[in-house]
């Protein structure tokens, strides 16, 4: 069992675009549910809209890979835009099931033969990533290059460097608006809607935005995966939007910086068992577990994590301990 | 307590240091009967039905709120008060009717435009927002502010000035509400009572024409209350409007300068608080005979004079404590059984 070269694999998954897409999502997630108090179950159903808006624009219309990106953005307004209008002036429990609804209607859709010239159906969509590389500013070179664990390709530093940006911009963005007396109102909307609507503000319009905004930076989440790798319809499953939710309750879902470290401490946790239970299979300490079952043990242990998590820290690891002392 | 003396002077500002302030009278026009017309109403309400299935909660023929004094509200549980409040201030839409607020028509106008023209509101059930910070609730109570809008929320410098003018405002409502000790608390850890003071004060931050304030008193311990009631008839001196809701008949006679009582959902009286109270309809419908009469008095726990007229109830009590009597120890005889 090499030891080191389990902890290099972990190490290396903090800069990898998957990464970096869920750190945006779990952001966007955390101005949807940690500070506006809006449950959104259909996370992935953004991520997809972002990701398949940046590929299709691209592969179906051969539109520059940065106009590709502004339209994934477009298509997440519409698709905010389409789930709030209705069901913002409803109780929250419905944006919930509307959301979880949507994501999978839109998976579904990308998933279908019946547009298969377009969507790629099953396969998803690969091979849209030249124009945006030949935009890389980075000085040729070949092989890898880095430092420590993190030795990336010319491509892969690009994707890294365009996705830690947009993560610094997000959490900025997010920062900046929860300062403001916007920000302000937004919190007052979570704690209770209509004593807020009594002190004159338009609570449906706060709601619309922070779930555009929202939607915004998690789509940014699905372009920066999309770009990393390629975009396949069964990645924005349902469990997908879980695994967003449990990387921002990680993290503590009203703080700024709390969506990022969760989703960087899931993959680690991640990557670091997902190598560590197939090496110790392999020098029979598990015992009759098979390599196969490791791998479904990860995500036992992950769901076990969670659960502790939730039961000893429920406002998550940057959460303000105080804030959940008292019952609403 | 209720033994004001009544000048025909509508209010005098000149209230410093007096402890019975004088009430506004002469706020009606012709003879006092319900739906009685006012000299300057702030509210003319016509026509208002609101049913929930078979049940009609509201059911108003026309109700005037007089501008510039304060209104009581009362009425036995479940006569429709709370409704007729969301019906005014947008949270609920009636079936039928027609309402103004300043001549200005309400009908159909949402809830946070009613609010923005100057009719703010509290909630029976205290909404305190709890994971905010009393000064944090205090500041979302203010209006028109710059900061609010999405894109200038970004730019500091285009809200600053105003933050702090905010501040400033909040810090003084809170220090006479005595809660400036906790302006760094949540919400949330404050008691029942002071929510109920910290949401009246945040409805002021607003600086609002018309006040509506749903059962004020309710859990407020007897000193506070006391402060609470200068702070209503200070609203009044400032010019503003109050209609309340409340149980509590002392603090009705001391501060209401006119009362509206409200029984099934329609208005069954109206006018100046002794007049009301002395109304038989209002006492069958609401106050009941021995409003008064001291409970402890007429049981024989506690000693103390008795008006003649509870000589009837004093009969009622010994008669249901002989029955309680015979009743328990005919209830014992199987205990001792079994």
């Amino acid at each position: 069992m090499n030891f080191l070269q389990i902890l290099s694999n972990t190490a290396a998954q903090i800069l990898s675009p998957t990464t970096i897409g869920f750190a945006l999502a779990a952001t966007g997630l955390a101005l949807h549910f940690g500070f506006t108090g809006l449950l959104n179950m259909g996370v992935a159903g953004f991520m997809a809209v972002g990701a398949y808006g940046f590929a299709i624009s691209i592969l179906t219309f051969g539109l520059p890979w940065w106009v590709a990106a502004l339209i994934g953005i477009a298509a997440a307004i519409v698709f905010a835009l389409i789930l709030g209008l209705p069901t913002l002036r409803l109780r929250g429990d419905y944006l919930a099931i509307v959301t979880i609804a949507a994501a999978e209607v839109i998976r579904l859709m990308f998933l279908t033969t019946a547009f298969t010239p377009v969507t790629g159906s099953a396969d998803g969509l690969s091979g849209f990533h030249s124009g945006f590389r030949s935009a890389n500013p980075l000085p040729e070179f070949s092989g890898n290059a880095g430092f420590g664990p993190w030795m990336y390709s010319r491509d892969q530093w690009w994707v890294i460097i365009i996705g830690v940006v947009l993560v610094a911009l997000s959490v900025l963005l997010v920062w900046a608006l929860l300062r403001s007396p916007w920000g302000r109102v937004v919190k007052g909307i979570r704690e209770d809607e209509d004593a807020v609507r009594a002190l004159g503000k338009n609570v449906f319009a706060f709601k619309l935005q922070a779930l555009v905004i929202g939607g915004v930076i998690i789509a940014l989440g699905g372009i920066i995966s999309a770009m990393g790798t390629n975009v396949n319809p069964n990645v924005y499953v349902t469990s997908q939007t879980f695994f967003i939710w449990t990387a921002l309750l990680l993290g503590g879902a009203a703080t700024i910086f709390g969506p990022v470290l969760g989703a960087i401490l899931f993959w680690v946790v991640r990557a670091f068992l997902s190598n560590l239970m197939p090496a110790l299979v392999n020098i029979g300490a598990l015992g009759f577990i098979s390599n196969e079952q490791a791998q479904m043990l990860v995500f036992v242990l992950i769901g076990v994590a969670l659960m502790l998590l939730v039961i000893f820290r429920p406002q998550g690891i940057l959460g303000n301990k105080k804030e959940l002392t008292f019952v609403k | 307590m209720s033994s004001e003396s009544r000048p025909s002077e509508p209010q005098s500002s000149d209230t410093s240091g007096v402890v019975t302030r004088q009430k506004t009278t002469g706020l009606h026009v012709g003879e006092i009967r319900p739906g009685v017309a006012k000299v300057d109403p702030i509210i003319v309400a016509d026509g208002v039905r609101r049913t929930f299935g078979g049940l009609t909660a509201v059911n108003v023929e026309h109700v005037e709120i007089p501008r510039n004094a304060i209104t009581a509200l009362i009425g036995p549980n479940g006569a429709g008060k709370t409704t007729f409040f969301n019906l005014l201030t947008g949270f609920d839409v009636p079936n039928e009717g027609t309402w103004s607020f300043n001549g200005a028509s309400l009908a159909h106008v949402p809830a946070h435009k009613v609010a923005r023209m100057g009719l703010v509101r509290t909630f029976q059930l205290t909404k305190a927002l709890g994971l905010l910070t009393v000064l944090e609730n205090m500041k979302l109570g203010a209006a028109d502010q710059r900061g609010e809008n999405l894109f200038r929320g970004l730019i500091p410098a285009l809200w600053r000035k105003q933050e702090t003018e905010i501040e400033a405002r909040a810090r003084v409502l809170l220090a006479k509400f005595k809660l400036d000790a906790k302006e760094a608390d949540f919400a949330a850890s404050l008691s029942g009572g002071q929510r109920k003071l910290l949401e009246m004060a945040r409805a002021l931050m607003s600086v609002p024409e018309l006040v509506m304030l749903d059962e004020p008193m309710a859990g407020v311990n007897p000193a506070l209350t006391q402060s609470l009631l200068d702070h209503i008839l200070d609203l009044k001196d400032e010019g503003m409007t109050v209609l309340f809701v409340e149980h509590d008949m002392h603090m009705v006679r001391h501060i209401a300068d006119w009362v509206i009582v409200m029984a099934e959902g329609r208005i069954v009286a109206e006018g100046p608080p002794e007049t009301v109270m002395d109304d038989q309809a209002v006492i069958d419908a609401y106050l009941g005979a021995h409003q008064d009469v001291d409970l402890g008095v007429v049981t024989g726990r506690v000693a103390g004079e008795l008006p003649p007229e509870a000589a009837e109830l004093v009969e009622e009590v010994a008669a249901l404590d002989a029955a309680i009597d015979t009743g328990s120890a005919d209830a014992a005889e199987p205990d001792r059984k079994a």
